[in-house]
């Protein structure tokens, strides 16, 4: 038997799939083994085929693998659907006695248990019943302790009554006695510990990051697969003085969450690419009004509507570069479900520390894979909250000019200003998407203007010195290969590097969750013979970036002040970088 | 919140740019008076401006203020309240600002209710790109962009208001400063969302929604017997195309703010200095 089992249930979308495979997987997570489940859906309610599949392990599980050993389907498609990751010792549970499922052909050596799934549901109480049924069947071909699913059970259906509850493990248990007494012994026997696992999903712990590291606000609209997020904090957020607005669009959403946000709240929407493209027009404004946001993007393949339900990281130069003008951003991309968390955490502090959008990057396959992690994983005493430059009356004196203004937008040498919450004696200001003065009011005099933009521009490099734009590292330090991801790739690269040392092949392999700032990779990259920038898009977005790191840079003369290039300017501009050492000139 | 505030304390020390004889001078002014007469100061007020002539506002204004991009100051006000209600907030904008590109937003504002104050400034003409057709433009006005005029009727704000459940709906003439500050004042006095249309003539590139014009159509509600807590009136009157109304044409003073509604009940600046007690029970639904 394998030391990881892959169970799916499959079948038609409005069948219960999600929840009758969540159970399961609530099953195993609770009885101790790490699970990590994953989805296949298509982008409509009811019909087409839809599966959920858990791969479980004692051992923590990273990623899916192309192999089924269980496979409960109540449709013959699921079994075509599947057919490729079916092998010889592979059970399959279905109802023969369905009419739709009577000529089924199993694939192969697997075997095919029938099992009268609704009949017997039927006995138990209720014909909706009827996967509960094939999981108590799963119990039995699996030797998984039954009672760990009825805990699992009284989980989900509680709050339905003690009478639907008993019926449900009635239920599991005429399936688990039917193939006891039909088919006998199996080889599996799935071992349990001691440990207490949580079990959740990239949006989820998006979500339980946010409301931990503070925030109060959230605005959004409802998009796939981002939509779970906003989900999450509904009904939460509230028990910590928060709330959720459901928004009339995206260009509505970013803007109460800006609103939300000045008024002093630490606020967040979320939202996927067609939403993004909505947002880039109040991206600039965020960053020039200094507003600590952070704006999450969920992506899904793209462009346009794309494929709504599936896999793809093909956002990244959108949150690098969306918007016109230039603007100082922070890009994070947490790589593994439990950095969901984290790096939401982290998210909001760099956006009040530095006051600017930061954009926290995940994607479909994080948001609907729910993984095991041990409960001290998401301790909450470690997280820190620094909300930055924040005066009150007590120190709002120093930051005041001679006329007793406000200076809320101050050229400070870090390129942080004060922030005052609006409430604050004396701090009254204007702020705008205008090019402005340190008090905040509109301005197009050149110097001022150079002063803002190279003020807003020094923010990245105090980052760049204060924090720690590090990557994960993997595999054999001193390997040839170097292989190198962003994103929710990091647990299938860190199983294949296993698979790869078993057949000889040495290879190092960073995981870096910080787009823009970014660790510097040169001298990694220098070091290797041959460099493989892993994601999931078509152009390799991010391989784009780090080319673009380790080119010899070129000189460069930028005019920003509002005022086009004039001859003679630009000739003593080239003399001086000419002569200039080509360093100083960047 | 000291009882001395003046109006002029709501003043910036910005010279407006706007034209000599603008409306939305009155316009500004009237707010200001609203603001003071209503018992705020500037550092308890935030006030969110649109794009356009009118948008500037914020900029001459002295308060706290965002002046956002074109068509989404509503959302920008709509969050500040919700995350602190003790801010007076009112937002500002043109017709073009609040009923063209900011259309759908406007509606969700109305029906969603939160407890601001939004002042349009209606000239009836895109002022701050030189004179373009705006959403209130007359169907025959001829402009720049439409030099035969629209040729399409022109939007009923006051209507899309009532439709979508306003519970306050007026509207203003920016030179009858009195009046106006009255009316923009009951609008901030409102619990909810105080909408008021301020007619507010652009002397530049509009010449037929003139002060003349407005001053001879314009029929005050006071000196009617208009009651504006009946909403079949107000409905009649506003869907009067061929009449200028100032006052308060309907005002539910039953409304609940969205907020309140919503169990919002102070500010969410403050926060904890770690996560909130209790967050350990976050992860443990997850067992
Ligand atoms: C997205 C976007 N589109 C267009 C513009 C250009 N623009 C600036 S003001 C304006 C019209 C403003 O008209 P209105 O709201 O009636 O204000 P007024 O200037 O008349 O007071 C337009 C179209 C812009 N700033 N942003
Ligand atoms: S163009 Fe019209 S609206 Fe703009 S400032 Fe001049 S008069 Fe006022």
């Amino acid at each position: 038997m394998p030391e990881d089992l892959n169970w799916a249930i499959g079948g038609e979308a409005g069948d219960g799939i999600d929840s009758t495979g969540k159970i399961f997987a609530q099953a195993l997570s609770r009885a101790g083994r790490h699970v990590f489940t994953s989805k296949d859906f298509a982008s409509r309610i009811r019909g087409g085929y839809t599966a959920y599949k858990v791969r479980t392990s004692v051992d923590r599980v990273e990623s899916v693998v192309d192999r089924l050993d269980i496979l409960i389907a109540l449709t013959e498609r699921t079994i075509h659907e599947n057919e490729d990751e079916l092998h010889e010792d592979s059970v399959i549970i279905y109802d023969g006695e369905r009419s739709t499922m009577q000529d089924v052909e199993v694939p192969g050596d697997a075997t095919a248990l029938e099992v009268p799934l609704k009949r017997l549901a039927e006995d138990a109480g209720g014909a909706i019943m009827l996967n509960v049924v094939a999981l108590g069947a799963a119990c039995e071909v699996t030797g998984f302790p039954i009672e760990n699913l009825d805990e699992s059970l009284e989980k989900r259906f509680g709050d339905k009554g003690e009478a639907i509850v008993e019926n449900n493990k009635e239920a599991a248990r005429k399936g688990q006695h039917y193939v006891q007494e039909e088919y006998g012994e199996f080889d599996y026997d799935m071992e349990t510990t001691d440990e207490d696992y949580v079990l959740l999903n990239g949006d989820e712990a998006i979500g339980m990051g946010a409301i931990a590291a503070g925030c109060r606000f959230y605005a959004g609209y409802p998009i796939t697969p981002a939509t779970d997020v906003m989900e999450y904090m509904t009904g939460r957020v509230d028990q910590f003085g928060g709330k959720v607005v459901q928004a009339e669009d995206e260009l509505s959403a970013i803007n109460m969450a800006l609103g939300a946000a000045r008024a002093g709240a630490r606020a967040m929407t979320a939202t996927s690419g067609p939403g993004i493209d909505l947002m880039t027009e109040t991206f600039g404004l965020v960053a020039t009004s200094e507003t600590p946001l952070v704006i999450c993007d969920v992506m899904r393949s793209g462009p346009s509507t794309g494929m709504p339900t599936k896999q793809e990281q093909g956002d990244l130069n959108m949150t690098l570069y969306g918007g016109h003008g230039e603007i100082p951003r922070f890009v994070v991309a947490p790589t593994t479900v439990s950095e969901c968390f984290w790096k939401t955490v982290e998210a909001f502090n760099l956006a009040e520390k530095y006051q600017t959008p930061v954009f926290l990057v995940s994607d479909l396959a994080m948001a609907v894979t729910e993984q095991t992690f041990s409960p001290e994983t998401f301790d909450m005493d470690e997280v820190e909250i620094d909300r930055g430059k924040v005066v009150d009356e007590n120190d709002i004196d120093a930051w005041l000019d001679e006329k007793g203004r406000f200076q809320a937008h101050f050229a400070a040498a870090d390129g942080v200003s004060p922030r005052a919450f609006p409430g604050t004696t004396d701090g009254a200001h204007m702020t705008t998407g205008l090019e402005h003065d340190e008090l905040g009011r509109r301005t197009e005099d050149t110097d001022v203007r150079i002063e803002q933009v190279d003020k807003r521009q020094r923010k990245v490099e105090t980052a760049r010195e204060q924090e720690d734009f590090d990557y994960r590292e993997f595999g054999d330090p001193d390997a040839d290969t170097l292989v190198i991801s962003w994103g929710s790739n990091e647990g299938a690269l860190r199983e294949s590097l296993t698979l790869l040392e078993e057949d000889g092949y040495d290879v190092r392999f960073l995981s870096v969750p910080y787009i823009f700032p970014r660790p510097d990779l040169s001298a990694e990259i220098e070091a290797a013979e041959d460099v493989i920038v892993v994601e999931c898009n078509a152009t390799g977005q991010f391989a784009d970036v780090i080319e673009h790191d380790v080119l010899e840079r070129v000189q460069r003369i930028n005019k920003y002040n509002g005022v086009r290039f004039k001859a003679d300017e630009l000739a003593t501009d080239i003399k001086e970088t000419l002569d200039a050492p080509a360093e100083a000139t960047q | 919140m000291s009882s001395d505030v003046r109006f002029t304390d709501f003043k910036s020390d910005k010279q407006p740019t706007w034209c000599p004889g603008c409306g939305d001078f009155g316009t500004m002014n009237g707010m200001m008076k609203a603001l003071a007469e209503t018992g705020n100061d500037p550092d308890n007020t935030f006030i969110v401006a649109g794009i356009g002539c009118s948008g500037k506002i914020g900029t001459y204004m002295h308060s706290y203020a965002l002046h956002g991009v074109h068509g989404r100051a509503l959302p920008v006000g709509i969050g500040v309240k919700m995350a602190n209600p003790d801010l007076e907030v009112m937002v500002s904008g043109g017709d073009g600002d609040g009923y063209s590109i900011g259309a759908g937003h406007f509606i969700h504002a109305v029906r969603r209710n939160v407890d601001m104050s939004y002042v349009v400034m209606d000239n009836r003409i895109y002022g701050l790109t030189k004179g373009q057709a705006s959403p209130t433009s007359r169907e025959d006005f001829e402009t720049s962009t439409s030099p035969d005029g629209p040729n399409q009727p022109p939007v009923n704000p006051k209507a899309l208001a009532l439709a979508s459940g306003a519970t306050f709906i007026a509207q203003s003439f920016s030179s009858n400063a009195q009046r106006h500050a009255e009316i923009v004042q009951k609008a901030v006095e409102h619990d909810g969302f105080g909408f008021v249309n301020v007619y507010s003539p652009c002397v530049t590139f509009n010449d037929v929604d003139t002060y003349d014009y407005f001053r001879d159509a314009i029929v005050d509600l006071d000196e009617t017997d208009h009651d504006p807590s009946d909403r079949d009136q107000a409905k009649d009157k506003i869907l009067e195309s061929d009449k200028e109304y100032m006052g308060v044409l309907y005002q539910d003073e039953d409304s609940v703010p969205f907020e309140e509604r919503e169990g919002v009940e102070g500010s969410m600046a403050e926060i904890p200095d770690g996560a909130p007690e209790g967050a350990m029970d976050l992860v443990r639904e997850f067992y």
